[in-house]
């Protein structure tokens, strides 16, 4: 059990090191959120009001949460993909010839991924000023932990993808047909209630729905958020309410399947 | 006392046998060698033995150990270099190194002597603090040798150590091998389709269509080979052929417009050759066999045509590793 803590940290190290030397893509990975949430959410939150004439409520209030969930939506995938490189660019046979166990390095990874997300979306919240949200010091402490567990869960899809793939070619195919669908559907930019129901469907079999539902509701708790509003944007399953607990334990499940997967997938591999 | 053994080894993908049952063994402390055209089952060879791939049948040990049943015990007693380059180009090459002895358990109080030593013997601790991305390709290959011994392995396994370096790059590297050899007391594994390079080595497997054709010194290879290398042009090669087979009883190969005929004592042989030869020769010359002619002697061609797709692929890695020296 040492042995495995101590090959998943020197993993996790690395990848640590090298998302801390390569700045660009630190900068480069907030430039979208941003823009979505500076561009496009101011420009929406002049056609949408959503708390009635007065509310001191509008769309960038809703759209905060979702934007933070989907910079770590691509964090996560896009970190853990880095094995493809890895694998391309030869380093991971170093890695594989070690006596080190499959299982540490694909667990390595994940948690490399999901520590590089949770940065990344800790970061955006402090942009929060920003869009005229307070930053407290309860949202920050609440979202971090929510931030790690969604990003876990959502790297470990990374892991599944990338133990497949040979090259980075298939990188923008992954994007478009896997990562801009999951966004879109995920609830970051609309609420996922009312939709047209193959469009529902689909939004609620998406794992990020619940990812971003879980830190929208757990951000709502410190923005001061009208109750009714909160019932409104949430989630709805089965004509039930999500709760935040809910969304939390389909979270934690579909991470622990999820990890599970790409670890036995990542070991036949290789 | 051997510490590789190999029986009966077979890999075989889906309609391609890669190794076809071959058997050989390593002695400790040897310097064996892999020399074969590019396709012929090398690299597929040391996967095998470096646990990289699983073998379709047979049984290979490394150190006493089963590559499919001991692989931590296997990986904890080689050190591989790979032919492609497999640095961490973002980290330093400290770094590099440092993490190469945390996945290998190197002791901590030893760590950093060992690491310290390992970067003496390639040359590079002056720049052991700079990024990869910065190094030649010559200064990743000492840095990958410096690193594939930092856990002090059984076996060092080499595949096509110097492929895509420049000729002087390439002798350096070899210097550092042959050193870390007296020093390090190692077995060495490698695999080569330079000729010159294969001389460095005690014993060689020659390799082709994933067989083991022949297995010696090189000394007792090129002795297969029966004798000096001539190779001579003239004005009626056709003619000449006939003449020199029905007159000295020897095998005479005709390739690319010139005449090869191997013959003990070349030197002697050539005034014999010319008194009796009616056909004016343009030119002639007599050398001692190489590895090469063993080569087109057991398989009826050379080891360099396959040259011209080798020579691009190096080019592709050149670039890889950033240039040359």
């Amino acid at each position: 059990m040492m042995k495995l803590m101590k090959e998943i940290y020197i993993i996790w190290l690395r990848e640590m090191i090298r998302y801390w030397r390569v700045k660009t893509r630190l900068v480069s990975s907030l430039a979208m959120p941003v823009l979505w949430l500076v561009l496009f959410g101011s420009g929406m939150k002049s056609t949408l009001s959503m708390g009635g004439a007065g509310a001191e409520f509008d769309f960038l209030q809703f759209l905060f949460p979702g934007v933070i969930g989907m910079s770590i939506l691509f964090t996560s995938i896009f970190s853990v993909m880095s094995i493809v490189l890895d694998r391309q660019f030869g380093f991971l046979k170093e890695v594989l010839v070690a006596p080190v166990s499959r299982s540490s390095i694909a667990l390595g990874k994940i948690l490399g991924g999901s520590t590089t997300a949770m940065i990344q979306g800790t970061v955006m919240l402090f942009l929060a000023p920003l869009v005229g949200i307070k930053l407290s010091f309860g949202l920050v402490f609440a979202l971090i932990p929510v931030m790690f567990l969604a990003a876990i869960a959502l790297t470990s899809i990374g892991l599944v993808v990338a133990s497949r793939m040979k090259t980075t070619e298939g990188f923008q195919m992954i994007m478009n047909f896997l990562m801009m669908p999951m966004f879109f559907l995920s609830g970051a930019l609309f609420p996922l209630n009312d939709l047209p129901v193959w469009m529902e469907i689909l939004a609620k079999m998406n794992p990020a729905s619940y990812a971003v539902d879980l830190i929208r509701q757990v951000a709502f708790k410190f923005m001061d958020a009208p109750a009714f509003l909160v019932d409104n944007l949430s989630l709805e399953l089965f004509g039930e309410k999500v709760s935040i607990l809910m969304d939390l334990g389909i979270v934690a499940v579909f991470g622990a399947v999820m990890v599970s997967i790409g670890v036995l997938l990542f070991r036949k591999s290789d | 006392m051997s510490i590789i053994e190999v029986k009966e080894l077979t890999k075989k993908y889906k309609d391609n046998t890669a190794v076809d049952k071959i058997s050989f063994s390593v002695e400790k402390g040897e310097i064996f060698g892999f020399l074969g055209p590019n396709g012929a089952g090398k690299t597929t060879t040391i996967s095998v033995l470096t646990t990289l791939l699983k073998p379709t049948a047979g049984l290979a040990l490394v150190n006493d150990f089963d590559v499919l049943k001991e692989k931590d015990k296997v990986r904890s007693s080689i050190g591989i270099i790979f032919q492609d380059p497999s640095l961490d180009d973002k980290l330093t090459a400290r770094e590099n190194l440092r993490f190469h002895a945390w996945l290998y358990k190197v002791p901590a109080d030893k760590m950093a002597k060992r690491i310290d030593e390992m970067l003496k013997m390639v040359g590079l601790e002056d720049k052991q603090k700079k990024l990869i991305e910065t190094y030649s390709g010559g200064m990743k290959r000492r840095l990958e040798i410096a690193r594939g011994l930092l856990h002090y392995p059984q076996v060092l396994f080499l595949d096509e150590p110097t492929i895509g370096l420049d000729p002087q790059t390439r002798a350096h590297i070899w210097d550092y091998i042959m050193k870390l050899r007296q020093q390090e007391n190692i077995t060495m594994f490698m695999t080569t389709h330079y000729m010159d390079e294969a001389e460095y080595c005690d014993r060689i497997a020659i390799m082709d269509n994933g067989k083991i054709i022949a297995l010696d010194t090189p000394k007792k290879l090129k002795k297969m080979v029966g004798g000096d290398v001539i190779i001579l042009k003239t004005e009626d090669n056709e003619k000449a052929k006939q003449e020199i087979m029905e007159k000295f009883q020897t095998e005479v190969n005709a390739k690319n417009g010139e005449l090869m005929i191997t013959k003990e004592n070349g030197e002697e042989f050539i005034p014999q050759l010319f008194k009796q030869l009616s056909v004016s020769v343009a030119s002639i010359s007599n050398r001692k066999p190489t590895l090469n002619d063993v080569f087109l002697k057991l398989t009826g061609k050379e080891i360099r045509e396959e040259e011209a797709s080798t020579r691009d692929k190096a080019k592709k890695q050149m670039k890889m590793r950033g240039g040359g020296h």
